[in-house]
Protein backbone atom coordinates (compact mmCIF):
# COMPACT_ATOMS: atom_id res chain seq x y z
CA UNK A 1 0.00 0.00 0.00
CA UNK A 2 1.22 3.49 -0.93
CA UNK A 3 1.91 5.75 2.08
CA UNK A 4 1.63 9.54 2.01
CA UNK A 5 1.11 12.14 4.75
CA UNK A 6 -1.70 14.02 3.04
CA UNK A 7 -4.11 13.18 0.25
CA UNK A 8 -5.84 16.10 -1.47
CA UNK A 9 -8.89 15.12 -3.49
CA UNK A 10 -9.41 17.59 -6.33
CA UNK A 11 -6.80 19.61 -8.22
CA UNK A 12 -8.76 22.82 -8.64
CA UNK A 13 -7.90 26.19 -7.06
CA UNK A 14 -8.53 24.97 -3.48
CA UNK A 15 -6.62 21.68 -3.86
CA UNK A 16 -3.63 23.25 -5.60
CA UNK A 17 -3.26 26.03 -3.04
CA UNK A 18 -3.62 23.55 -0.18
CA UNK A 19 -0.80 21.43 -1.63
CA UNK A 20 1.41 24.48 -2.05
CA UNK A 21 0.96 25.69 1.52
CA UNK A 22 1.45 22.17 2.93
CA UNK A 23 4.66 21.81 0.91
CA UNK A 24 5.91 25.22 2.06
CA UNK A 25 5.44 23.87 5.57
CA UNK A 26 7.40 20.73 4.68
CA UNK A 27 4.48 18.30 4.39
CA UNK A 28 4.28 15.87 1.45
CA UNK A 29 0.99 15.41 -0.36
CA UNK A 30 -0.69 13.61 -3.20
CA UNK A 31 -3.20 15.49 -5.37
CA UNK A 32 -5.80 13.23 -6.94
CA UNK A 33 -7.59 14.71 -9.94
CA UNK A 34 -10.20 12.93 -12.03
CA UNK A 35 -9.71 15.16 -15.08
CA UNK A 36 -6.78 14.96 -17.49
CA UNK A 37 -5.31 18.19 -16.09
CA UNK A 38 -5.24 20.04 -12.82
CA UNK A 39 -6.51 23.62 -12.59
CA UNK A 40 -10.20 22.84 -12.15
CA UNK A 41 -12.67 25.30 -13.62
CA UNK A 42 -10.02 28.03 -13.79
CA UNK A 43 -8.66 26.66 -17.06
CA UNK A 44 -11.78 27.81 -18.92
CA UNK A 45 -12.15 31.24 -17.33
CA UNK A 46 -10.96 33.79 -19.88
CA UNK A 47 -12.13 36.82 -17.89
CA UNK A 48 -10.22 38.88 -15.35
CA UNK A 49 -10.93 37.95 -11.74
CA UNK A 50 -12.22 40.24 -9.01
CA UNK A 51 -10.81 40.39 -5.48
CA UNK A 52 -7.48 41.86 -4.45
CA UNK A 53 -3.91 41.24 -5.60
CA UNK A 54 -3.45 38.48 -3.02
CA UNK A 55 -6.08 36.42 -4.86
CA UNK A 56 -4.63 37.36 -8.25
CA UNK A 57 -7.33 39.93 -9.06
CA UNK A 58 -7.31 41.36 -12.61
CA UNK A 59 -5.54 38.19 -13.78
CA UNK A 60 -7.55 35.95 -16.12
CA UNK A 61 -8.67 32.61 -14.64
CA UNK A 62 -6.68 30.62 -17.17
CA UNK A 63 -3.53 32.48 -16.11
CA UNK A 64 -4.32 32.02 -12.40
CA UNK A 65 -4.45 28.26 -13.12
CA UNK A 66 -0.94 28.51 -14.60
CA UNK A 67 0.33 30.39 -11.53
CA UNK A 68 -1.14 27.83 -9.11
CA UNK A 69 0.13 24.86 -11.13
CA UNK A 70 3.62 26.39 -11.45
CA UNK A 71 3.67 26.96 -7.69
CA UNK A 72 2.91 23.29 -7.09
CA UNK A 73 5.53 22.14 -9.61
CA UNK A 74 8.17 23.99 -7.56
CA UNK A 75 7.93 21.15 -5.02
CA UNK A 76 8.59 18.01 -7.09
CA UNK A 77 9.86 16.15 -4.01
CA UNK A 78 6.86 16.98 -1.86
CA UNK A 79 3.86 17.12 -4.20
CA UNK A 80 2.76 14.23 -6.36
CA UNK A 81 -0.07 14.73 -8.85
CA UNK A 82 -2.18 11.90 -10.22
CA UNK A 83 -4.50 13.01 -13.01
CA UNK A 84 -7.17 10.93 -14.76
CA UNK A 85 -7.65 9.30 -11.37
CA UNK A 86 -10.89 8.90 -9.42
CA UNK A 87 -11.35 8.28 -5.74
CA UNK A 88 -13.53 5.19 -5.49
CA UNK A 89 -13.27 4.51 -1.78
CA UNK A 90 -12.64 6.52 1.34
CA UNK A 91 -12.41 4.93 4.77
CA UNK A 92 -12.36 6.23 8.31
CA UNK A 93 -8.93 4.72 8.98
CA UNK A 94 -7.62 7.12 6.29
CA UNK A 95 -7.31 4.61 3.50
CA UNK A 96 -8.15 6.02 0.09
CA UNK A 97 -8.67 3.80 -2.91
CA UNK A 98 -8.08 5.15 -6.38
CA UNK A 99 -8.80 4.09 -9.90
CA UNK A 100 -6.27 5.26 -12.47
CA UNK A 101 -7.11 4.01 -15.92
CA UNK A 102 -7.60 0.28 -15.27
CA UNK A 103 -5.40 0.23 -12.18
CA UNK A 104 -6.72 0.04 -8.63
CA UNK A 105 -4.47 1.74 -6.07
CA UNK A 106 -4.65 1.83 -2.26
CA UNK A 107 -3.19 4.76 -0.34
CA UNK A 108 -2.73 5.03 3.44
CA UNK A 109 -2.60 8.58 4.69
CA UNK A 110 -2.72 10.66 7.87
CA UNK A 111 -4.97 13.45 6.67
CA UNK A 112 -7.30 14.14 3.78
CA UNK A 113 -8.39 17.45 2.29
CA UNK A 114 -11.52 17.10 0.20
CA UNK A 115 -11.58 19.84 -2.41
CA UNK A 116 -13.93 18.39 -4.98
CA UNK A 117 -15.67 21.66 -5.85
CA UNK A 118 -19.23 21.87 -7.10
CA UNK A 119 -21.38 20.78 -10.03
CA UNK A 120 -24.03 22.62 -11.99
CA UNK A 121 -27.68 22.47 -11.07
CA UNK A 122 -30.17 21.44 -13.71
CA UNK A 123 -33.54 22.91 -14.53
CA UNK A 124 -36.69 20.91 -15.12
CA UNK A 125 -38.74 21.82 -18.20
CA UNK A 126 -40.31 19.99 -21.13
CA UNK A 127 -37.70 18.51 -23.50
CA UNK A 128 -34.74 19.63 -21.42
CA UNK A 129 -32.77 16.69 -22.82
CA UNK A 130 -32.72 17.87 -26.45
CA UNK A 131 -29.27 18.16 -28.02
CA UNK A 132 -28.27 21.83 -27.96
CA UNK A 133 -29.18 22.33 -24.32
CA UNK A 134 -26.03 22.75 -22.25
CA UNK A 135 -24.86 23.71 -18.82
CA UNK A 136 -22.82 26.92 -18.80
CA UNK A 137 -19.72 24.95 -17.78
CA UNK A 138 -19.97 22.70 -20.83
CA UNK A 139 -20.28 25.73 -23.08
CA UNK A 140 -17.13 27.21 -21.57
CA UNK A 141 -15.27 23.92 -21.98
CA UNK A 142 -16.26 23.66 -25.62
CA UNK A 143 -15.43 27.29 -26.44
CA UNK A 144 -12.51 28.13 -24.25
CA UNK A 145 -10.74 24.80 -23.84
CA UNK A 146 -11.45 23.04 -27.15
CA UNK A 147 -12.16 26.03 -29.42
CA UNK A 148 -15.50 24.64 -30.57
CA UNK A 149 -18.55 26.88 -31.01
CA UNK A 150 -21.50 25.53 -29.01
CA UNK A 151 -24.03 27.00 -31.45
CA UNK A 152 -25.00 30.10 -33.38
CA UNK A 153 -28.07 31.49 -31.60
CA UNK A 154 -28.12 31.08 -27.85
CA UNK A 155 -30.39 31.99 -24.96
CA UNK A 156 -28.88 31.99 -21.47
CA UNK A 157 -30.98 30.93 -18.49
CA UNK A 158 -29.74 32.59 -15.29
CA UNK A 159 -28.22 36.01 -14.64
CA UNK A 160 -25.81 35.11 -11.86
CA UNK A 161 -22.16 35.93 -12.46
CA UNK A 162 -21.60 32.69 -14.38
CA UNK A 163 -24.57 33.29 -16.68
CA UNK A 164 -23.50 36.88 -17.36
CA UNK A 165 -19.82 36.05 -17.86
CA UNK A 166 -20.47 33.07 -20.13
CA UNK A 167 -22.90 35.18 -22.21
CA UNK A 168 -20.13 37.74 -22.67
CA UNK A 169 -17.65 35.02 -23.63
CA UNK A 170 -20.16 33.62 -26.15
CA UNK A 171 -20.29 37.05 -27.80
CA UNK A 172 -16.49 37.19 -27.82
CA UNK A 173 -16.57 33.85 -29.64
CA UNK A 174 -18.92 35.33 -32.25
CA UNK A 175 -22.14 33.69 -31.04
CA UNK A 176 -25.42 35.59 -31.16
CA UNK A 177 -26.76 35.76 -27.60
CA UNK A 178 -30.47 36.48 -28.03
CA UNK A 179 -31.25 37.25 -24.40
CA UNK A 180 -30.63 36.26 -20.79
CA UNK A 181 -33.58 34.97 -18.75
CA UNK A 182 -33.78 35.57 -15.01
CA UNK A 183 -36.59 34.15 -12.90
CA UNK A 184 -36.04 36.64 -10.06
CA UNK A 185 -37.20 40.25 -10.35
CA UNK A 186 -33.64 41.58 -10.30
CA UNK A 187 -30.33 40.61 -11.90
CA UNK A 188 -28.43 38.05 -9.82
CA UNK A 189 -24.78 38.79 -10.60
CA UNK A 190 -22.58 41.87 -10.43
CA UNK A 191 -24.12 44.78 -12.31
CA UNK A 192 -20.81 45.55 -14.02
CA UNK A 193 -21.16 42.21 -15.83
CA UNK A 194 -24.81 42.98 -16.67
CA UNK A 195 -23.92 46.44 -18.01
CA UNK A 196 -21.15 44.94 -20.15
CA UNK A 197 -23.72 42.66 -21.82
CA UNK A 198 -26.41 45.29 -22.18
CA UNK A 199 -24.10 47.69 -23.99
CA UNK A 200 -23.43 44.88 -26.48
CA UNK A 201 -27.15 44.81 -27.12
CA UNK A 202 -28.17 41.78 -25.04
CA UNK A 203 -31.42 42.12 -23.10
CA UNK A 204 -31.65 40.64 -19.63
CA UNK A 205 -35.29 39.67 -19.06
CA UNK A 206 -35.99 39.58 -15.34
CA UNK A 207 -39.09 37.72 -14.05
CA UNK A 208 -38.81 35.42 -17.07
CA UNK A 209 -38.03 31.75 -17.47
CA UNK A 210 -38.06 28.95 -19.98
CA UNK A 211 -41.29 27.00 -20.27
CA UNK A 212 -40.34 24.36 -22.77
CA UNK A 213 -37.94 23.42 -25.52
CA UNK A 214 -39.13 22.46 -29.00
CA UNK A 215 -37.30 20.39 -31.60
CA UNK A 216 -37.35 17.03 -33.33
CA UNK A 217 -33.77 15.80 -33.33
CA UNK A 218 -32.18 18.85 -31.77
CA UNK A 219 -33.19 22.16 -30.22
CA UNK A 220 -35.02 24.45 -32.65
CA UNK A 221 -37.10 26.79 -30.51
CA UNK A 222 -37.85 27.61 -26.93
CA UNK A 223 -40.97 28.98 -25.31
CA UNK A 224 -40.37 31.54 -22.58
CA UNK A 225 -42.87 33.23 -20.30
CA UNK A 226 -43.18 35.90 -17.68
CA UNK A 227 -43.29 34.91 -14.02
CA UNK A 228 -45.36 36.39 -11.22
CA UNK A 229 -43.85 37.16 -7.83
CA UNK A 230 -44.35 33.53 -6.78
CA UNK A 231 -42.32 32.42 -9.81
CA UNK A 232 -45.43 31.01 -11.56
CA UNK A 233 -45.87 31.52 -15.31
CA UNK A 234 -48.40 34.21 -16.16
CA UNK A 235 -50.93 32.92 -18.72
CA UNK A 236 -50.71 34.51 -22.14
CA UNK A 237 -47.15 35.82 -21.78
CA UNK A 238 -45.59 32.96 -23.77
CA UNK A 239 -43.20 33.88 -26.50
CA UNK A 240 -41.26 31.68 -28.95
CA UNK A 241 -37.59 32.25 -29.66
CA UNK A 242 -35.67 30.44 -32.41
CA UNK A 243 -32.39 29.11 -31.04
CA UNK A 244 -30.02 26.25 -31.71
CA UNK A 245 -28.56 26.31 -28.22
CA UNK A 246 -29.72 26.96 -24.72
CA UNK A 247 -27.32 27.49 -21.88
CA UNK A 248 -28.41 26.73 -18.31
CA UNK A 249 -26.74 28.60 -15.48
CA UNK A 250 -28.94 28.33 -12.43
CA UNK A 251 -26.39 27.76 -9.70
CA UNK A 252 -24.02 25.16 -8.35
CA UNK A 253 -24.23 22.39 -5.74
CA UNK A 254 -21.28 21.26 -3.63
CA UNK A 255 -19.85 17.90 -4.74
CA UNK A 256 -20.01 16.49 -1.25
CA UNK A 257 -20.80 12.82 -1.99
CA UNK A 258 -17.45 11.55 -0.69
CA UNK A 259 -18.12 13.26 2.63
CA UNK A 260 -21.55 11.68 2.97
CA UNK A 261 -19.99 8.34 2.10
CA UNK A 262 -17.64 8.30 5.08
CA UNK A 263 -20.27 9.62 7.45
CA UNK A 264 -19.13 13.19 8.08
CA UNK A 265 -21.86 15.26 9.80
CA UNK A 266 -23.67 17.11 7.02
CA UNK A 267 -26.31 19.78 6.74
CA UNK A 268 -28.49 21.07 3.92
CA UNK A 269 -27.88 24.82 3.61
CA UNK A 270 -29.53 26.34 0.55
CA UNK A 271 -27.44 29.54 0.64
CA UNK A 272 -24.29 27.40 0.35
CA UNK A 273 -25.71 25.45 -2.61
CA UNK A 274 -26.93 22.26 -0.93
CA UNK A 275 -25.58 19.49 1.28
CA UNK A 276 -22.38 20.62 3.02
CA UNK A 277 -20.20 19.29 5.85
CA UNK A 278 -20.18 20.82 9.32
CA UNK A 279 -16.73 22.29 9.89
CA UNK A 280 -14.72 24.06 12.56
CA UNK A 281 -12.87 27.34 12.03
CA UNK A 282 -9.94 25.44 10.52
CA UNK A 283 -12.12 23.54 8.03
CA UNK A 284 -11.90 20.22 9.86
CA UNK A 285 -15.03 18.06 9.53
CA UNK A 286 -16.63 15.98 12.29
CA UNK A 287 -14.14 13.20 11.48
CA UNK A 288 -10.66 13.93 12.79
CA UNK A 289 -8.07 14.85 10.16
CA UNK A 290 -10.61 15.03 7.36
CA UNK A 291 -10.68 18.58 6.08
CA UNK A 292 -12.52 20.43 3.33
CA UNK A 293 -11.67 23.48 1.20
CA UNK A 294 -13.35 25.37 -1.63
CA UNK A 295 -16.84 25.03 -3.07
CA UNK A 296 -17.44 21.62 -1.48
CA UNK A 297 -18.16 23.42 1.80
CA UNK A 298 -20.17 26.27 0.27
CA UNK A 299 -20.31 27.66 -3.26
CA UNK A 300 -18.33 30.89 -3.64
CA UNK A 301 -15.96 32.63 -6.02
CA UNK A 302 -12.68 30.95 -6.98
CA UNK A 303 -10.81 33.69 -5.08
CA UNK A 304 -12.24 32.35 -1.81
CA UNK A 305 -11.45 28.75 -2.82
CA UNK A 306 -7.79 29.71 -3.31
CA UNK A 307 -7.55 31.31 0.13
CA UNK A 308 -9.45 28.44 1.79
CA UNK A 309 -6.96 26.07 0.17
CA UNK A 310 -4.00 28.00 1.57
CA UNK A 311 -5.59 28.13 5.01
CA UNK A 312 -6.42 24.43 5.10
CA UNK A 313 -3.00 23.35 3.79
CA UNK A 314 -1.35 25.50 6.43
CA UNK A 315 -3.46 24.12 9.28
CA UNK A 316 -3.21 20.46 8.25
CA UNK A 317 0.58 20.68 8.00
CA UNK A 318 0.78 22.19 11.48
CA UNK A 319 -1.46 19.45 12.86
CA UNK A 320 0.81 16.76 11.44
CA UNK A 321 3.88 18.37 12.96
CA UNK A 322 5.03 20.56 10.08
CA UNK A 323 4.57 24.13 11.25
CA UNK A 324 5.16 26.79 8.60
CA UNK A 325 7.88 29.26 9.73
CA UNK A 326 5.38 32.13 9.26
CA UNK A 327 2.37 30.19 10.55
CA UNK A 328 0.80 32.85 12.79
CA UNK A 329 1.21 35.65 10.30
CA UNK A 330 -0.15 33.58 7.38
CA UNK A 331 -3.05 32.21 9.40
CA UNK A 332 -4.24 35.69 10.31
CA UNK A 333 -3.71 36.93 6.77
CA UNK A 334 -5.79 34.12 5.20
CA UNK A 335 -8.58 34.63 7.73
CA UNK A 336 -8.49 38.34 7.04
CA UNK A 337 -8.62 37.83 3.26
CA UNK A 338 -11.64 35.53 3.56
CA UNK A 339 -13.37 38.02 5.80
CA UNK A 340 -12.68 40.81 3.31
CA UNK A 341 -13.93 38.80 0.30
CA UNK A 342 -17.17 37.96 2.12
CA UNK A 343 -17.93 41.16 3.99
CA UNK A 344 -19.82 43.02 1.23
CA UNK A 345 -23.56 42.85 0.48
CA UNK A 346 -22.99 40.02 -2.05
CA UNK A 347 -21.48 37.93 0.77
CA UNK A 348 -24.44 38.34 3.10
CA UNK A 349 -26.28 35.09 2.36
CA UNK A 350 -23.00 33.25 2.34
CA UNK A 351 -22.02 34.60 5.76
CA UNK A 352 -25.33 33.39 7.20
CA UNK A 353 -24.87 29.99 5.55
CA UNK A 354 -21.35 29.61 6.90
CA UNK A 355 -22.57 30.35 10.41
CA UNK A 356 -24.96 27.42 10.08
CA UNK A 357 -22.20 24.89 9.41
CA UNK A 358 -19.79 25.96 12.14
CA UNK A 359 -19.36 23.21 14.70
CA UNK B 1 -32.86 50.45 -14.11
CA UNK B 2 -29.49 49.03 -13.22
CA UNK B 3 -30.99 46.22 -11.12
CA UNK B 4 -33.43 45.00 -13.73
CA UNK B 5 -31.72 45.51 -17.09
CA UNK B 6 -28.14 46.58 -16.39
CA UNK B 7 -28.64 50.21 -17.51
CA UNK B 8 -27.85 52.89 -14.93
CA UNK B 9 -30.17 55.89 -15.16
CA UNK B 10 -28.79 59.28 -16.07
CA UNK B 11 -28.85 60.67 -12.53
CA UNK B 12 -26.79 57.71 -11.33
CA UNK B 13 -24.28 58.09 -14.17
CA UNK B 14 -23.83 61.76 -13.32
CA UNK B 15 -22.84 60.91 -9.75
CA UNK B 16 -19.67 59.40 -11.20
CA UNK B 17 -18.80 62.40 -13.39
CA UNK B 18 -16.84 65.33 -11.97
CA UNK B 19 -17.86 68.94 -12.21
CA UNK B 20 -17.54 70.00 -15.84
CA UNK B 21 -14.62 72.31 -15.13
CA UNK B 22 -12.41 69.30 -14.38
CA UNK B 23 -13.11 67.74 -17.77
CA UNK B 24 -10.65 70.02 -19.57
CA UNK B 25 -8.17 67.26 -18.75
CA UNK B 26 -8.74 63.51 -19.26
CA UNK B 27 -10.21 61.76 -16.20
CA UNK B 28 -11.22 58.27 -15.13
CA UNK B 29 -14.92 57.61 -14.60
CA UNK B 30 -15.53 54.51 -12.50
CA UNK B 31 -18.96 53.11 -13.29
CA UNK B 32 -18.91 50.78 -10.34
CA UNK B 33 -22.17 51.26 -8.47
CA UNK B 34 -22.15 48.23 -6.20
CA UNK B 35 -20.12 47.13 -3.24
CA UNK B 36 -18.24 44.19 -4.69
CA UNK B 37 -14.97 42.72 -3.37
CA UNK B 38 -12.55 44.17 -5.91
CA UNK B 39 -9.70 46.68 -5.93
CA UNK B 40 -7.36 46.44 -8.96
CA UNK B 41 -8.30 49.97 -10.12
CA UNK B 42 -6.92 51.37 -6.90
CA UNK B 43 -3.79 49.20 -6.73
CA UNK B 44 -2.94 49.68 -10.42
CA UNK B 45 -3.13 53.49 -10.34
CA UNK B 46 0.41 54.93 -10.48
CA UNK B 47 -0.83 58.30 -9.20
CA UNK B 48 -2.68 57.04 -6.15
CA UNK B 49 -5.79 58.70 -7.52
CA UNK B 50 -8.36 55.95 -6.90
CA UNK B 51 -9.29 55.28 -3.31
CA UNK B 52 -10.79 52.02 -2.03
CA UNK B 53 -8.95 51.35 1.21
CA UNK B 54 -8.75 48.30 3.49
CA UNK B 55 -12.28 47.04 2.85
CA UNK B 56 -12.13 45.98 -0.79
CA UNK B 57 -15.95 46.02 -0.96
CA UNK B 58 -15.90 49.81 -0.94
CA UNK B 59 -16.81 51.41 -4.28
CA UNK B 60 -13.88 53.34 -5.79
CA UNK B 61 -13.60 57.10 -5.38
CA UNK B 62 -11.51 59.04 -7.90
CA UNK B 63 -9.46 62.03 -6.82
CA UNK B 64 -9.93 64.20 -9.92
CA UNK B 65 -7.03 66.45 -8.88
CA UNK B 66 -4.59 63.54 -8.91
CA UNK B 67 -6.03 61.61 -11.89
CA UNK B 68 -4.10 62.15 -15.14
CA UNK B 69 -6.39 60.09 -17.37
CA UNK B 70 -3.54 57.72 -18.26
CA UNK B 71 -5.96 54.83 -18.77
CA UNK B 72 -4.08 52.16 -16.80
CA UNK B 73 -7.12 51.50 -14.58
CA UNK B 74 -9.30 51.09 -17.69
CA UNK B 75 -7.69 47.85 -18.81
CA UNK B 76 -7.00 46.68 -15.25
CA UNK B 77 -10.67 46.81 -14.22
CA UNK B 78 -12.06 43.23 -14.26
CA UNK B 79 -15.57 44.62 -14.71
CA UNK B 80 -14.64 46.80 -17.72
CA UNK B 81 -16.42 49.52 -15.79
CA UNK B 82 -13.94 52.38 -16.18
CA UNK B 83 -13.37 54.76 -19.08
CA UNK B 84 -11.45 57.99 -19.56
CA UNK B 85 -13.22 61.14 -20.77
CA UNK B 86 -12.06 64.62 -21.68
CA UNK B 87 -13.95 67.58 -23.07
CA UNK B 88 -11.70 68.61 -25.99
CA UNK B 89 -13.65 71.63 -27.25
CA UNK B 90 -17.25 72.66 -27.83
CA UNK B 91 -17.69 69.98 -30.50
CA UNK B 92 -15.93 66.90 -29.27
CA UNK B 93 -15.07 64.73 -26.32
CA UNK B 94 -12.26 62.21 -26.29
CA UNK B 95 -12.80 58.81 -24.66
CA UNK B 96 -10.49 55.91 -23.86
CA UNK B 97 -12.51 52.73 -23.50
CA UNK B 98 -11.74 49.03 -22.86
CA UNK B 99 -12.48 46.67 -25.76
CA UNK B 100 -12.26 42.88 -25.74
CA UNK B 101 -13.92 41.86 -29.01
CA UNK B 102 -12.07 41.01 -32.20
CA UNK B 103 -11.34 42.21 -34.81
CA UNK B 104 -10.04 45.41 -33.27
CA UNK B 105 -10.76 48.76 -34.88
CA UNK B 106 -7.98 50.45 -36.84
CA UNK B 107 -6.87 54.04 -36.32
CA UNK B 108 -8.73 56.39 -38.65
CA UNK B 109 -11.82 54.20 -39.04
CA UNK B 110 -15.31 55.42 -38.27
CA UNK B 111 -17.31 53.15 -35.96
CA UNK B 112 -20.74 53.44 -34.40
CA UNK B 113 -20.96 54.98 -30.95
CA UNK B 114 -23.17 52.98 -28.59
CA UNK B 115 -24.96 53.96 -25.37
CA UNK B 116 -25.47 51.98 -22.16
CA UNK B 117 -28.67 50.41 -23.50
CA UNK B 118 -26.75 49.00 -26.47
CA UNK B 119 -28.26 51.44 -28.97
CA UNK B 120 -26.28 53.14 -31.73
CA UNK B 121 -26.38 56.88 -31.04
CA UNK B 122 -23.69 58.44 -33.20
CA UNK B 123 -20.57 57.94 -35.28
CA UNK B 124 -17.17 58.06 -33.66
CA UNK B 125 -13.62 58.33 -35.00
CA UNK B 126 -11.02 55.80 -33.86
CA UNK B 127 -7.93 57.82 -32.91
CA UNK B 128 -5.69 55.21 -31.36
CA UNK B 129 -5.66 51.50 -30.54
CA UNK B 130 -3.32 50.31 -27.79
CA UNK B 131 -2.71 46.64 -27.09
CA UNK B 132 0.58 45.49 -25.61
CA UNK B 133 1.40 42.69 -23.15
CA UNK B 134 0.70 45.17 -20.39
CA UNK B 135 -2.92 45.45 -21.56
CA UNK B 136 -3.34 41.68 -21.19
CA UNK B 137 -5.75 41.28 -24.13
CA UNK B 138 -8.01 44.19 -23.12
CA UNK B 139 -7.37 46.82 -25.79
CA UNK B 140 -7.53 50.51 -24.93
CA UNK B 141 -9.32 52.40 -27.71
CA UNK B 142 -9.14 56.18 -27.99
CA UNK B 143 -12.18 57.64 -29.76
CA UNK B 144 -13.48 61.06 -30.70
CA UNK B 145 -17.15 61.45 -29.79
CA UNK B 146 -19.52 64.39 -30.45
CA UNK B 147 -19.71 66.39 -27.20
CA UNK B 148 -23.49 66.10 -26.88
CA UNK B 149 -23.06 62.37 -26.14
CA UNK B 150 -20.56 62.84 -23.33
CA UNK B 151 -22.92 61.28 -20.76
CA UNK B 152 -24.33 58.66 -23.13
CA UNK B 153 -21.48 57.16 -25.11
CA UNK B 154 -20.01 54.00 -23.61
CA UNK B 155 -18.66 51.71 -26.33
CA UNK B 156 -18.08 51.22 -30.03
CA UNK B 157 -19.54 48.83 -32.60
CA UNK B 158 -18.32 48.03 -36.10
CA UNK B 159 -20.52 49.69 -38.70
CA UNK B 160 -22.41 47.24 -40.89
Amino acid sequence: MKQIDLVIIGGGPAGLSAAKMAAESGLASLIVERNFNVGGQLVKQTHMFFGSEKQYAKTRGIDIAKILVDDVLKFPDLIEIMTDTSVVGLYKDKVVTLLQKEKYIKVKTNAIIIATGASEKVLAFENNDLPGIYGAGAVQTLMNVHGVLPGNDVVMVGSGNIGLIVSYQLIQAGVNVKCVLEAASTIGGYKVHASKLKRLGVDILTSHSIKKAIGKNYLEKIVIGKLDDKWKFIEGTEEEIEVDSLCISVGLSPLSNLLSMIGVDMKYVSTLGGLVPLIDKNHETSIKNIFVAGDVCGVEEASSAIVEGYLTGLVVAEKLGFKHPNYDELYLDFKDQLHNLRSGPFGEKLRLGLQEIMR
Amino acid sequence: MLNTNGVPDKALIKTKFPDEKYLIKPLAITECYEKIPCNPCSTSCPFDAIYIGEDINTAPIVDFEKCTGCGICVYNCPGLAIFIVQKLNEENARFKIPYELRPLPIKGETWSGVNRAGEIITKVLIEKVSLTNRHDRTALIQVLVPLEYINDFVTIRRQI
